[in-house]
């Protein structure tokens, strides 16, 4: 088995306090590797997202650690876990998020531009990874300007234009036809994924469950159970 | 590829934030008119301000002495109070004087070519020294001790002594008078009227005065240490001694305070604040929170919260700035126009009304942006997850 990139141990979260307290996640531990496309799954409410945002350095939990490649992220700082993020952590909002005011390249860039790289640099950069999405075309228009599926392939460039270690997807295809999502989930897992990579998916769209290689299921806050899905193949 | 340090590494960030700010056109142009209305409303109001203050003072400006004596109870140069004879030999006596001249000011009506009145100002100078007394621009000085002689201003009031000549004449109180030249002054008179230069005593004849006849007496003192000890001396026999900038103050001050112009022109400069700063201000909040979830975004990225505040500062920054400019350029072009029109429109842009101005758009600006900061700099990118 390949090397843990993602080791959560023991993570608890809840909102709320006193009688209106919750528990969104409850004593979950799990390991995420390298070169793996972790799917975790399960209905509206189940802890997915608050998981993720733990394991992604964006929300402290109440009790457990995260270790990512040796580091434990919530015994930094707040700067070094915004470094980590910036470094370690490529993101795919289930929205996107991208600046509908900045082109396509410039949104791309923009993880370039947090870490003080020139910026001509960075666009080329961006247009670079434009090009892998094959967005080589659009690089000058604005997000507003694309359909679905290529501000989705926009997000990706964003999220991979960093060469982050762990790539975090939240309801990849939410916003996608079936086709278009299993394009996009299909062109993620050849293309995006490799043995130095560890993709966590967050989603709920069976159609695309075909492409994991291990789903996680998740019910109140608990993992109910993992299974072993399509082989990862180089 | 390169990273950039030091201040440059900053500057992919600032043109994000620039992007941003400057590709929302429509957003950027309220901005930017809200601020530039404001602007030009505060510089115009205290410009008018300033340019009244000015021609208050104008005779001080114009006159040019150091020291001024006079009744303690006079608040500006127009309503003097006359002082007897002997008040002009004891400030002469006083040490450290080098000399100590008399002068008269009053407003006078004379009877022109045409017939018709106009009012008029006239300043009658020492005639041993003719101290103050303006550079001619045509005919010579020596002839003010010829009969008659009177010396014209021509400032944007002289058009109302119907465009005289050298040796046009006209009549002041049945006394002939005739122009014997004609003279430029720093400083355009408040009331609209035009400046007749003459003699001290040629003016106290063709003009009906009350038993004291001097308005005020100007000072030369030996050196500067001597002022303080004049101004004690002539305080000791019961009149009062100010240099030039305390007497321009003082009347600055009696404008300000004890005509009502003072607090309306306040009154419409806080009003022009609260305009600018309300359009501004939610224009900028608007701005802010539709960006929101995009600020939130890029902390989750991994943008520190210094970071976006930098982003934020830098955007309310150059649309304050911009804005300024503008304002301040917008109200030089209607000063400029209205001069064009109207020579004696007594407005001044002084470095004091572009500072008040800026002040006030830095407060518009911190305001706007502390709101924006507010709103960016707590949000949790974990909201950005939830959607």
């Amino acid at each position: 088995m390949a090397a843990a990139a993602v080791k959560a141990m023991g993570l608890v979260k809840w909102f709320g306090e006193g009688d209106a307290r919750t528990f969104a996640v409850k004593d979950v531990s799990f390991e995420a590797h390298f070169g793996e496309m972790l799917f975790i799954v399960g209905p509206s409410g189940s802890g997915k997202t608050t998981l993720l945002s733990m394991i992604s350095g964006i929300l402290r939990p109440d009790a457990g650690e995260v270790q990512v490649e040796d580091r434990k992220i919530w015994s930094m700082t707040n700067d070094e876990i915004a470094d980590f993020r910036l470094n370690t952590v490529g993101f795919v909002f289930q929205d996107y998020h991208l600046f509908p005011r900045l082109t396509t390249a410039e949104n791309v860039a923009i993880p370039l531009i947090l870490r003080r790289e020139n910026w001509d640099d960075a666009i080329k950069v961006a247009e670079t990874y434009l090009e892998i999405v094959g967005l080589k075309e659009r690089t000058g228009l604005t997000p507003r300007k694309l359909s679905g599926g290529e501000q989705q392939r926009v997000a990706i460039a964003r999220a991979i234009v960093g060469r982050p270690d762990i790539l975090i997807f939240d309801e990849p295809t939410a916003s996608l036809d079936g086709d278009t999502g299993r394009k996009i989930v299909d062109f993620i897992k050849k293309e995006i994924l490799n043995d130095r990579r560890c993709i966590i998916i967050v989603t709920h769209d069976g159609r695309i469950y075909e492409y994991a290689d291990r789903i996680m299921q998740m019910e109140d806050g608990k993992i109910m159970n993992t299974v072993q899905g399509a082989l990862h193949e180089e | 590829m390169k990273e950039v340090r030091g201040g440059k590494a900053w500057l992919g960030i600032l043109r994000i934030a620039y992007k941003l700010l400057t590709n929302d056109r429509p957003k950027f142009a309220a901005l930017i008119v809200g601020i530039a209305f404001a602007v030009f409303l505060m510089v115009q109001m205290t410009s008018i301000f300033a340019g009244i203050l000015g021609r208050a003072s104008s005779t001080v400006t114009n006159i040019g002495a150091r020291v001024w004596v006079m009744d303690p109870a006079v608040k500006t140069v127009a309503n003097n109070i006359p002082m007897p004879d002997y008040v002009l030999d004891a400030v002469r006596s006083i040490d450290g004087v080098k000399y100590a001249v008399p002068l008269y000011s009053s407003g006078a009506l004379v009877r022109l070519k045409s017939g018709s009145y106009q009012a008029v100002t006239v300043v009658g100078l020492d005639e041993s020294s003719l101290y103050g007394r303006p550079d001619l621009v045509e005919g010579n000085v020596e002839d003010i001790y010829a009969e008659n002689a009177f010396i014209a201003v021509r400032d944007a009031e002289f058009s109302k002594l119907e465009k005289p000549q050298i040796g046009t004449e006209f009549e002041l109180n049945d006394h002939r008078g005739v122009i014997i030249g004609f003279a430029k002054v720093t400083s355009a008179g408040l009331f609209g009227t035009p400046t007749l230069y003459t003699t001290y005593k040629r003016a106290i004849q063709y003009i009906p005065s009350s038993r004291y006849t001097i308005s005020f007496i100007l000072v030369e003192p030996k050196n500067n240490a001597d002022i303080q000890h004049i101004q004690e001396q002539v305080r000791r026999i019961g009149y009062l001694a100010q240099t030039k900038e305390e007497f321009v103050g003082k009347i600055a001050r009696y404008y300000m305070f004890q005509t009502g112009l003072g607090t309306n022109i306040l009154i419409m400069t806080v009003v022009s604040f609260i305009v600018g700063l309300s359009i501004s201000g939610q224009t900028f909040y608007t701005f802010i929170l539709e960006n929101r979830e995009k600020f939130g975004a890029i902390k989750a990225i991994g943008a520190k919260g210094h970071e976006l505040l930098v982003m934020i500062l830098f955007q309310a920054t150059f649309t304050a700035l911009t804005g300024y400019g503008l304002g301040v350029g917008l109200c030089s072009l209607l000063i400029a126009l209205a001069r064009f029109r109207l020579p004696n429109y007594a407005a001044s842009i002084t470095y004091l009304n572009l500072g008040i101005a800026f002040i006030m758009v830095v407060i518009i600006a911190g305001i706007s942006s502390c709101i924006g900061i507010r709103k960016v700099v707590n949000i949790e990118p974990f909201e950005i997850f939830r959607g």
